[in-house]
Parts: structure tokens; C-alpha cells; sequence
């Protein structure tokens, strides 16, 4: 009973931090540009694309497609952010909340279109097998995922807080006028934002095309799990997006487990709309 | 004019480590305008915040008319009779200026034809009738701060307070909020001002509080004020117009 | 709300006549159902501008209620044999309850966050009927094919009936959403819409009227949600508790002009046809290109003309004024 559980745990703790990922890339888009990018699922689904089809066709392993992953969907972001999203800033909130569920609607069906909807799967990735730990079964691929997450989360962490362009755009997610005022280009910050956070979902695509199922519908939802997991841990916040990410791995993996794995979904829902009635404002949000 | 229609007692409110406002009172009779000065941070506005409940106060009471408001929720504050002003002007956007202040008589009267007749009475109270159909995004700020007092006003407070009402506004238009204050208290409502231009207070006020620090440092007519040392001490560095 | 202008009286009745007079003009059952589509939307759109384009809650869950609504009624026709107008009213209050029970804890959401939440609780009900045995999980309902008649409100020779019941519900709707808009609640709402601070300093309780706007909203997209299950005759989560269905709804909204009485019914005669058109014309090799088109049409409305239709007319107007 006790394997059980330590099993869940691990298991929490892997698919968490690839949510965490998936998540710091949102909250830095909506932390600078107050912006949700509903179409961040369909991100992480071309990322897996990419990756996917590097390995097809080129034999190359999502290892070694992170790289090219992140600079594609670096460019998409950055493509999106000016010709479309750069329009609805400063308009009606509506307009911010719709247009990007614009973005999702296209590219999952443009995926469609191409790709069919049919279910792929990397066969033989790099990593592959089982670690057996004692009582646990670690899947190789899944540790990786995870453990590459982790060193990308604590990456941009590092970025932020160090670089002058990471604490300019920390400076632009506090204070926009102020950011203005020091003579910081908020427009750009705004197109760099929006890249690093499609690189940074383009990441968590290729790592967690190394073991999941990549079709085109697979975005939906990631995506909505990611919105939790960004107001959970509060607007803006890079921290809270990670305790988020992998709080909400646990409330999954053992809600599934314990409760109903039909439900697991459920459960994460719930748990957000639970917290955000105890307070609004996320976990780290200000 | 006798009776105390607001006793605060020691309201003291805590941000994290800071205390924002640190065991303050005082009475407000009725009829009266009572001032409270203080420089910035000095926890005017918290204390707003608590006596009006928009913020909860850790500590103290505060009594309305015999009653104990403390803890009460803004909404019913106001339905019991004091209304407020924000510091940063608020209306409502896409409606008019008489709607906006409908949206105010509202609370006492329900009935939209009573409601507008009552909201029109107050725009002409306050001078901003003729602009009655306009929107309300379209007013300049004086008279947006007009239309936020005629909205209070709408609500028929007992008791009006200010949150620098008359701050960033010319000469001119400075003497007419001045004249309207002084309206509003003619027709028989107290009022409560948190003010930093001194003109506007030493003019209008029976009495001043002066506030530094989160705490209550002075309480007096305002000729004593102007000379008191602490006051002055707390000032050092701003400048203040007087005109005595 | 302005009272409405002599010129907007006209026009009004001019398209009431029209669409009174259309299933005489046209033929084929096509045209129809496309036109009651454009009602379908256009009645959640009126819906969801209760709650939204007033009060200021932008809710992308509102198919949770339609859901509701559908699966309620034909639960109780299917299995206690309840008259679906009975049902109608019943899926209306349980939707109605639901909204309450969402509202409470979202009282003090604003903005995204709100948007999310509403998502989230749309998600916690199309997976909860995904796997509830008693309404069919995910194979859904089959209502039964009982004689047609208004009585039972179900018709099989003629989408004609379907037509002017729903364009009554539309009227309906517009009514209700007229009179809360020009009523105390009404100025209530574009109060809370503003700030909550504002409301509050105004002598509102922010949370009481902002639950009021949810569950009126809920309840006229529930009857939505009875109007279909009784027109298709089958209801699954997949058909009625999906996401798309919820950003269509503020779609039609936001194209038409949220926060005017007619912008959805604008929003919907504009946005149905074109999405009911390219899915049956390009729709059916499964390709997906039907969507694409109509996620691009999105990604141009709200990047180019975010104030929708209204905002254009009513600039227009004021250029002439």
C-alpha cells in the first residue's frame, strides 16, 4: 500500500512539472501583456508536431528538437503577437478574451487540415524503458520531461532576475507606466514575451512528445489546465506558476487514482474554483 | 449640532508589519465639517477605508448614530447614511450623467420616475443639471468630481466624506467645490474632509485632525493648527499656500 | 438603454414582419434551419449580455446552462414522461441553481479570471454527464418520437413550427433583457460592470445583483438548451456541453455589440449563417478547413472591429449627427 502510494507521488511530481512549464510560459504572456493566450494549448500541440515530425521524417529524437521546437514556436508567438494580438491591446477586454480563442480554433483545425486527427506516437524516442526503483517504476521518458522542465523553469527564472532584459520585462509585468518612464520599449518587451512564452510551451511539446499522444485536439486540454494553473498560482507570478503546476500534478495524479480517474479533470476544476474563491488574487499573486 | 453622529475609537489597522493606522479617534458632531490633514502616507485613507468598510480594521469601533458599524460592509454603510468619494474619480462610463446619478438615488427609491426626479434635484443642487444628458465620460475632471458627489449626494447620506475632493483643481475651481461643500453642509449634512490643500481645509473646517505616522497627533480649530509644532514638524519640506 | 427612437421602431417592426414572413419566402428546409440557428444564438447571445455586455461578466461557460437545460428536460421526458414545457421551466430553475452555486464562489472574479472560471465550472459539467450513468453518460439521450404537436413540442413534417416557437423565445428574451436593462437592476449592473467599489460606494450589494444577472442569464439558456434537445431529438455531452458552443455564444455577442439589445441578434444573423455555410460546404470531407475559415473570420473581427456591428453603426450614426 505504501509502493501505491509513493508510486502517485512520483507520478504527481512528473506530470507537474511539465504543467509547470507549460505554465510559466502562459503567466509570463499575461503577467506582462495582461493578456490570456487562450491558444497556448494548440502551442504546445504544434510543438509536439514539430517534434514529431523531425523524428519522422529527419530521424531526429525530441531531444534534440527542443531547440528548433523553441526557435518555430519563438517566431509563432512572435508572428501572432504582431500582426494579431498586437492590435487588440488597449481595446475592449472582450476583444483580448476572444481573439486568441481565434488562434486555438485555427491552428488545431489547420493542424487538422494537414495532419488529420489521427493519434501519433513516437515509437522508439532516445529514452525509452522503465527505471525500478524499488517499489517505483520510473518511466525514463517521463523523468526526462520532467527533469528538463525543471531546469528550463529554474532557466528563465535565472533569465528574469539576472539579465537586463529579463528584469526589464519584470519591470514591464509591475508597473507599465513606470517601465515606460525609464525608457523601456514596451511594445518589444511585449513581442519578446509573447515568443519566450510559445518557446517556452514549444519546450514542454517536444519533451512531452517523447511519451504522449500528439493529435491535433490534444491542446484543448493542456490549455485549459494551464489557465488554472496560472490564475491558481496568481497573475504574473513565475513561482506561483510552478508550486501551481505541481500542486495541480497531485490533485491529479491522486484524485485520479484515489477518487476516479475519469474525473481527474474534475477534480483539478474544482480544486481552482475552490481557490480562487478563498483568494481571488491566486496563491503568489499580487 | 450637539450630537456626536460619528465616534471613531481606536481604529488601528495593519499592513504586514506596518501599521497604517495606530489606535486613532475622534467625534464628529452633526453639522459640523471636520478636516483631516496629514502628509502622504500618513494613513489618511486607510482610515477612510476602515470607517467606511472598504478595508476591515484590526482593532477599535466605530459608532454611527448609536449604532456600531464596524465590521459593517460598505454597501450597508451607505444604505445606513454616509456616503464617500474616492480619491481617484470614478463614474460610471456608459451611462449619462443623470443616470449615474439615478444609479445613486436608486438606494432610497426604487421607483424609476421618484428616482430620476430625485437625481435631477441633486443636479441642480450641485450646478451640473444643464449637463445632465451628457456622458459621463465626457466631463472634465472638476466636473466629474461634481458628478461623484452628486451620486453621494443622491444617496442621501446623514454623513459625506471626502477624499481630496479639491486636489489637482485651478483657483476657480477650487472656490467652487469650496462653495459646494459649504452647500452640502447648509442643507444640513455633515461632512468629513481628508484634504491636502490647506486652503481648502482651513476654510471649511470647524475642527482639524492632523494624522502622521498612522497616528492621531493633533485635534484643534484650524487658527491653532497652522502654528501647532508637531504639525509644522510633520509638514517640514511641503510647501502649503495660506491665504491669512 | 435609451428609449428607442422612432426610426428604431420602424425598423424593428419591419424585421419582425420580415422574419414572420420568411418561412413563406423560402423553400427547403435548409434555409430554416439555419435561420433558427440564428434565433438559437441569437437568444443565448441576449442571454449571455445579461450577465456580460451589462453586468461585466464575461462568461465563456454559458453552454454549461444550455446543457443544462437540454438534459434536464429530456431526462424528464424520457424517463418520467414530463411535458417538455414542464421541463423547459425545470431545466430553467436547475440551470438557475447551478449558476447560483457557481456565482457564489466567482462573486468577487472579474475579468480573465472569471473567464477561466467559467470555463472551468462548463468543464466540471460536461465531464461529470460524460460519466453520470443516469443521464446516458457518453452516449447521451434519445428522446422519443411522440406524435407532433405543439403539445408535445416536438414537429417531424415541417421545421415551420420549430421556426415561430423559437422566434418567440426570442421575443421572449429580448423583452426580459429590455426590461432588466431599463429597470433599477439594470443601472445596477452597469454599475458593478464599472468597479465593485463604485457599487458598493452607491449602496449596492455587488454580490446579490451580480447572482441575479447569472441566473436570469442561466435560465433563458437553459430554455435554449430545451429548444434544441427538442429539435434534434438527441442529445450527447459532445452536442451540448462543449466548449465551442460557449465562444460562439460571446462571439455572436461581441460581433453584434455587447452591451445594445439587438447587437447579438445582429452578431447571430451575421455569424450563423456564414459558420452553418462553410460547415455543410466545406464541412463535410472532415478536413477541418470549415474551421480554420471561421477561426480566422474570429481572429480578424476581434483584431480589426472589436466594437462589433453596433460600434460601427453607432459611429456611423454619430459621424451623420
Amino acid at each position: 500500500m505504501g509502493s501505491d502510494v509513493l508510486q502517485q507521488l512520483v507520478n504527481s511530481l512528473l506530470i507537474g512539472s511539465v504543467y509547470s512549464l507549460v505554465a510559466i510560459g502562459l503567466t509570463l504572456i499575461w503577467g506582462v501583456m495582461n493578456i490570456i493566450n487562450f491558444a497556448h494549448g494548440d502551442f504546445l500541440m504544434v510543438g509536439m508536431f514539430i517534434a514529431f515530425w523531425l523524428y519522422t521524417l529527419l530521424h531526429l529524437d525530441p531531444l534534440f528538437s527542443i531547440p528548433i521546437c523553441a526557435a518555430v514556436l519563438f517566431i509563432l508567438g512572435g508572428l501572432i503577437y504582431r500582426f494579431i494580438v498586437s492590435k487588440v491591446m488597449g481595446g475592449p477586454l472582450l476583444a483580448q478574451l476572444v481573439v486568441t480563442f481565434g488562434v486555438s480554433i485555427f491552428l488545431a483545425n489547420l493542424a487538422v487540415m494537414l495532419w488529420t486527427p489521427d493519434f501519433r506516437l513516437i515509437e522508439k524516442p532516445l529514452l525509452n524503458g522503465t527505471w525500478s526503483l524499488g517499489a517505483v517504476q520510473l518511466s525514463i521518458p517521463k523523468f526526462a520531461a520532467s527533469l528538463g522542465s525543471v531546469l528550463v523553469s529554474a532557466g528563465v527564472l535565472l533569465f528574469l532576475k539576472k539579465t537586463k532584459t529579463g528584469k526589464a520585462i519584470l519591470a514591464v509585468e509591475m508597473n507599465r507606466e513606470s517601465a515606460l518612464l525609464v525608457g523601456i520599449n514596451t511594445d518589444r518587451i511585449n513581442a519578446l514575451s509573447f515568443g519566450m512564452g510559445s518557446a517556452l510551451v514549444g519546450i514542454a511539446g517536444a519533451f512531452l512528445a517523447m511519451y504522449y499522444y500528439i493529435y491535433p485536439q490534444v491542446g484543448g486540454l493542456f490549455g485549459l489546465i494551464s489557465f488554472c494553473i496560472v490564475a491558481l498560482g496568481g497573475f504574473g507570478s513565475i513561482e506561483g506558476a510552478f508550486i501551481a503546476g505541481i500542486l495541480i500534478g497531485f490533485v491529479q495524479t491522486l484524485g485520479g487514482y484515489y477518487f476516479d480517474p475519469a474525473y481527474k479533470y474534475a477534480l483539478v476544476f474544482l480544486v481552482y474554483l475552490i481557490t480562487v474563491w478563498i483568494r481571488p488574487q491566486g496563491l503568489l499573486g499580487w | 449640532m450637539s450630537a456626536p453622529l460619528l465616534e471613531v475609537q481606536g481604529i488601528s489597522k495593519h499592513f504586514g508589519g506596518l501599521w497604517a493606522n495606530d489606535n486613532i479617534s475622534f467625534t464628529v458632531r452633526e453639522g459640523e465639517i471636520v478636516g483631516i490633514i496629514g502628509p502622504n502616507g500618513s494613513g489618511k485613507s486607510t482610515l477612510f477605508n476602515c470607517i467606511t468598510g472598504f478595508y476591515r480594521s484590526d482593532a477599535g469601533r466605530v459608532v454611527y448614530r448609536g449604532r456600531d458599524i464596524t465590521h459593517l460592509s460598505a454597501d450597508r454603510i451607505c444604505k445606513m447614511g454616509i456616503a464617500r468619494t474616492f480619491q481617484i474619480v470614478q463614474v460610471i462610463s456608459d451611462m449619462t450623467v443623470l443616470e449615474n446619478v439615478m444609479t445613486g438615488s436608486f438606494l432610497h427609491i426604487p421607483r424609476k420616475r421618484a428616482a430620476r426626479a430625485k437625481a435631477e434635484e441633486v443636479l441642480a443642487f450641485t450646478g451640473l443639471w444643464e449637463k445632465r444628458d451628457a456622458a459621463a465620460t465626457s466631463l472634465t475632471i472638476p466636473d466629474k468630481k461634481r458628478l461623484e458627489v452628486s451620486m453621494a449626494l443622491a444617496t442621501q447620506p446623514k454623513l459625506l466624506m471626502l477624499d481630496e475632493a479639491m486636489a489637482g483643481l485651478t483657483p476657480v475651481e477650487l472656490k467652487e467645490m469650496i462653495t459646494l461643500v459649504r452647500k452640502v453642509q447648509g442643507n444640513g449634512i455633515t461632512l468629513v474632509i481628508v484634504e491636502h490643500v490647506m486652503e481648502a481645509v482651513m476654510e471649511l473646517s470647524h475642527r482639524v485632525i492632523g494624522i502622521n505616522s498612522g497616528r492621531k497627533i493633533v485635534e484643534d480649530v484650524p487658527e491653532k493648527i497652522v502654528v501647532n509644532p508637531e504639525v509644522i514638524r510633520a509638514y517640514l519640506g511641503e510647501r502649503y499656500h495660506a491665504r491669512h | 438603454m435609451r428609449t428607442p427612437t422612432r426610426r428604431q421602431i420602424f425598423v424593428s417592426a419591419f424585421v419582425l414582419v420580415l422574419l414572420i414572413l420568411y418561412p413563406l419566402l423560402v423553400r427547403g428546409s435548409f434555409p430554416l434551419h439555419v435561420m433558427i440557428m440564428v434565433f438559437l444564438f441569437a437568444m443565448m447571445g441576449v442571454a449571455w449580455n445579461i450577465m456580460g455586455g451589462y453586468a461585466g461578466m464575461f462568461s465563456f461557460g454559458q453552454v454549461a446552462f444550455f446543457g443544462i437545460g437540454a438534459y434536464t428536460s429530456s431526462y424528464l421526458l424520457t424517463t418520467y414522461h414530463v411535458s417538455p414545457w414542464i421541463g423547459l421551466l425545470a431545466g430553467g430553475v436547475l440551470a438557475a441553481l447551478a449558476a447560483a452555486a457557481i456565482g457564489i464562489p466567482c462573486s468577487n472574479l472579474r475579468g480573465h479570471y472569471f473567464a477561466i472560471a467559467s470555463i472551468a465550472f462548463a468543464e466540471i459539467v460536461r465531464i461529470h454527464f460524460n460519466n453520470w450513468k443516469l443521464v446516458g453518460a457518453a452516449e447521451g439521450l434519445t428522446l422519443p418520437i411522440l406524435n407532433q404537436s405543439f403539445k408535445n413540442f416536438e414537429f417531424h413534417t415541417s421545421k415551420v413550427p420549430y421556426y415561430y416557437v423559437l422566434l418567440g423565445f426570442l421575443i421572449l428574451s429580448l423583452l426580459v433583457c429590455s426590461w432588466v436593462s431599463n429597470s433599477r437592476m439594470g443601472f445596477y449592473f452597469r454599475a458593478i460592470k464599472e468597479s465593485h467599489d463604485l457599487a458598493k460606494v452607491v449602496g449596492i450589494n455587488f454580490v446579490h445583483y451580480r447572482l441575479m444577472a447569472i441566473m436570469i442569464s442561466a435560465f433563458l439558456t437553459a430554455m435554449a438548451g430545451t429548444f434544441y434537445a427538442q429539435y434534434i431529438l438527441y442529445l450527447d455531452p459532445d452536442s451540448v456541453l462543449i466548449l465551442p458552443i460557449s465562444v460562439q455564444v460571446v462571439l455572436v455577442a461581441m460581433l453584434g455589440g455587447s452591451g445594445s439589445l439587438m447587437g447579438p441578434v445582429i452578431g447571430a444573423a451575421i455569424l450563423l449563417p456564414i459558420s452553418e455555410g462553410t460547415r455543410v460546404w466545406l464541412g463535410p470531407k472532415g478536413t477541418g478547413i470549415d474551421m480554420v475559415v471561421y477561426g480566422t473570420l474570429i481572429m480578424l473581427i476581434s483584431a480589426y472591429q472589436p466594437q462589433g456591428v453596433w460600434g460601427l453603426l453607432s459611429r456611423i450614426g454619430r459621424g451623420k449627427a
